[in-house]
């Protein structure tokens, strides 16, 4: 058996008051530090952290929600509220690189925090893995997925809303794995029904949900996976694999939990 | 002379009625909310890729051709159509001809183009008459404004048909006339051997009736347009100019509430600005909007491309993006000239929230921008339906039961959820990972 290594996540308070500076600072965000799924993810991306040995810290109990489903869904005092107190606190430590797995909060933070006095340079854990990969610092050669057939699905704020298309489809690419493509794909990328605050409220009445229609397209495809890059996503899209029964057949990961495992963390 | 002065006097009334309309309607922007237009080159840039170019109306690429080639093919005509007014007022004929090897390009294409426009104008109407295209049904598509396009379409129609007579007719003409030449006409040679045979004062009537009804119908059709969905064909080049250039995740900053936020996080500043009258927050009504999402208004063609692939309307929900931009414009329609005689306090007891737009579609969202990333002038539909919601949010606390609580949970623990703000490392308790 394998030996275990425990990890700490460095805590940026603590670095800075031993007068480090870590060169990332890894954004949890509320959905990777609270949703029981993503908080796999979360997990599993620290250990890429800590494999590749990078010099990042967390801000653990001192981050608070980015304000991104308040701002949208019409609360911009709160927003901004939020937005001005994590400011204030990434500036008093002087932090320059974010990276964080969530779209949303890389969204707000990248597009919006500006305005507020907040200049980051932002990553998406998508684009961030895709440029570890092509540096030459991570490699899979796995073949824990080499007969998996892998769809991937675009998350609204990184895609259409940021034009990232193509960094989640590299680190995928460079999984040994069969790739898939659903029908609406990239910037005609379906949403998966959670955005705009539509996660924490019941849909309005129709005659399907989104997240069916979306899993439903997913499954047609014949995929033994969907893949994403995204909290609400992997919350919609595991939703929508129990709904049609596909949970035998079919799995659902965030693209870091397919890299993690396929080097074997 | 006497058609010289019978030309004048149509060109006159029909720049009139124009400059009324276009008055009219310009009122109405000063009703709206003002922003500044930053980054002039980047939307220029934007400007020849998505207006010029007509890049996004490619993204169904069959439709999205046609439509190009009839958008390539106006810019081309306006060119003669220039001439016809300039010969019309000056009893000149085919004027531009002194450019010599220029203007037969022009014309030349021209000509070709008015055959394409042709080609494409029936596929449209028979799209919109005998195929059940689903984006052109939908609960806000009445039949005035299927009516509206089968007219605009029909009137484009006749333009091209009456175009091609006056070429055809021309160049019989200037044939048995032994006069000069002047263009080249690449499609209406071929159409002159089918009146061969026809007297010349037959060809005489013809060329003046297809030069007549040509113009007579432009001027119609431009002082139509401003009242017709059709209005696009003058307003959406200057849309895509004014069009949100920044990502389409970014949402447009609201300075007043930066400003109460930051009398609440420093107080030292509180009576600085204390005698502010606080404004309305959001949108609930037409003259609330920001001139941008009027011009959005105006530019819509209700093509429709923007509700097939709004999430919420695929899955039967209330939500059509394109209703919303229709509402908009038809509520400033109604309430404008009330605004324009009796001021911006000017009530008539109705709102754009509540008589046009219901609470339920403003909700049904998912803010994906999948409207916006389709519409091929740039229409930028979530913020419109954001402002509103800012407007039940900030002014009526009318957020649905579980955005309340998402709220007051992140007001109090810092997460959508109800968890303890302490507890936000829990993740990494108990954290290994394998030594490879």
């Amino acid at each position: 058996m394998e030996n275990k290594i425990k990890i700490t996540p460095p805590v940026l308070a603590e670095e800075f008051a031993a007068g480090r500076k870590p060169e990332w600072l890894f954004w949890v965000g509320s959905a990777g530090a609270f949703d029981d799924r993503y908080k796999k993810v979360t997990r599993e991306f620290v250990k890429i952290l800590s494999f590749l040995k990078v010099d990042y810290a967390v801000l653990g109990v001192e981050e608070s929600d980015s304000g991104d489903v308040a701002r949208r869904a019409g609360n911009e005092m709160l927003f901004q509220m939020q937005a001005m107190t994590n400011i204030e606190i990434l500036n008093s430590y002087g932090v320059k690189k974010i990276v964080t797995c969530c779209p949303h909060d890389f969204n707000t933070l990248k597009n919006e925090y500006p305005d507020f006095g907040g200049n980051f340079e932002v990553w998406h854990h998508s684009q961030w893995l895709e440029m570890m990969i092509a540096n030459g610092r991570l490699t899979v050669n796995s073949s824990l997925f080499a007969d998996k057939k892998i769809v991937f699905h675009d998350p609204c704020y990184l895609g259409r809303a940021n034009k990232v298309y193509e960094s989640p489809r590299a680190v995928l690419g460079a999984i040994p794995s069969v790739k898939l493509e659903m029908k609406r794909n990239r910037s005609f990328g379906l949403c998966c029904g959670a955005g705009g605050g539509q996660m924490f409220k019941e849909a309005e009445k129709g005659n399907k949900e989104v997240f069916i229609e979306r899993t439903e397209e997913a499954i047609a495809t014949g995929a033994d996976i969907i893949a994403t890059a995204c909290p609400f996503c992997m919350v919609m899209m595991t939703d929508g694999i129990k709904y049609k029964n596909q949970e035998e057949r079919m799995k659902n990961y965030d693209i870091a939990e397919l890299v993690s495992l396929g080097l074997g963390l | 002379m006497t058609k010289q002065l019978l030309f004048a006097l149509a060109l006159l009334i029909t720049l009139a009625v124009f400059a009324w309309t276009m008055r009219k309607l310009f009122h109405y922007f000063r009703f709206t909310k003002k922003l500044p237009l930053n980054d002039i080159p980047a939307r220029i840039m934007v400007t020849l890729k998505v207006a010029i170019g007509q890049t996004k109306i490619f993204r169904h690429p069959v439709m999205g051709f046609l439509h190009a080639l009839v958008f390539w093919g106006f810019m081309v005509i306006l060119v003669g159509s220039i001439e016809m007014v300039i010969d019309g007022l000056f009893g000149t004929e085919r004027i531009f001809g002194i450019l010599g090897p220029v203007y037969n390009v022009i014309i030349g294409s021209g000509d070709v183009f008015a055959a394409i426009i042709v080609v494409a104008i029936l596929v449209f109407l028979f799209r919109r008459l005998f195929l059940k295209v689903k984006r052109f049904y939908g609960p806000e598509m009445k039949p005035v404004s299927k009516a509206d396009a089968n007219l605009a379409l029909s009137f484009i129609l006749i333009l091209m048909i009456t175009l091609l007579g006056m070429n055809t007719f021309y160049l019989i003409m200037s044939h048995n006339e032994d006069m000069g030449l002047v263009g080249y006409y690449p499609v209406s040679q071929y159409l002159g051997d089918l009146f061969a045979d026809m007297n010349e004062d037959s060809i005489f009537f013809w060329h003046e009736f297809n030069w007549w009804a040509h113009i007579l119908l432009i001027f119609a059709f431009a002082n139509v347009l401003p009242y017709s969905k059709h209005f696009h064909v003058f307003m959406s080049v200057p849309n895509v100019f004014v069009s949100k250039i920044s990502p389409l995740g970014y949402v447009d900053n609201m300075e007043s509430i930066t400003r109460e936020v930051k009398l609440m996080l420093d107080p030292a500043t509180a009576f600085a600005a204390s005698d502010e009258v606080p404004a309305k927050f959001g949108v609930s009504d037409a003259n609330d909007v920001t001139w941008i999402n009027y011009m959005n208004a105006l530019s819509c063609t209700e093509c429709g491309r923007c509700t097939a692939v709004c999430p919420a309307n695929i899955t039967g929900k209330l939500l059509s993006p394109r209703k919303i931009m229709m509402d908009l414009r038809a509520r400033m329609k109604e309430k404008g000239p009330g605004l324009v005689s009796q001021g911006a306090a000017y009530d008539d007891g109705k709102a754009l929230i509540g008589s046009y737009i219901s609470e339920e579609e403003l909700w049904a969202c998912t803010l994906c921008n999948a409207c916006a990333q389709e519409c091929p002038v740039n229409i930028n539909q979530p913020s419109l339906i954001l402002d509103m919601r800012r407007y039940l949010v900030l002014e009526k606390s009318a957020a649905p039961a579980g955005l309340n609580t998402v709220f007051s949970n992140i007001e109090n623990n810092g997460a959508p959820w109800q968890f303890s703000p302490q507890d936000r490392l829990k993740w990494a308790d108990e954290l290994f990972m394998n030594e490879v």
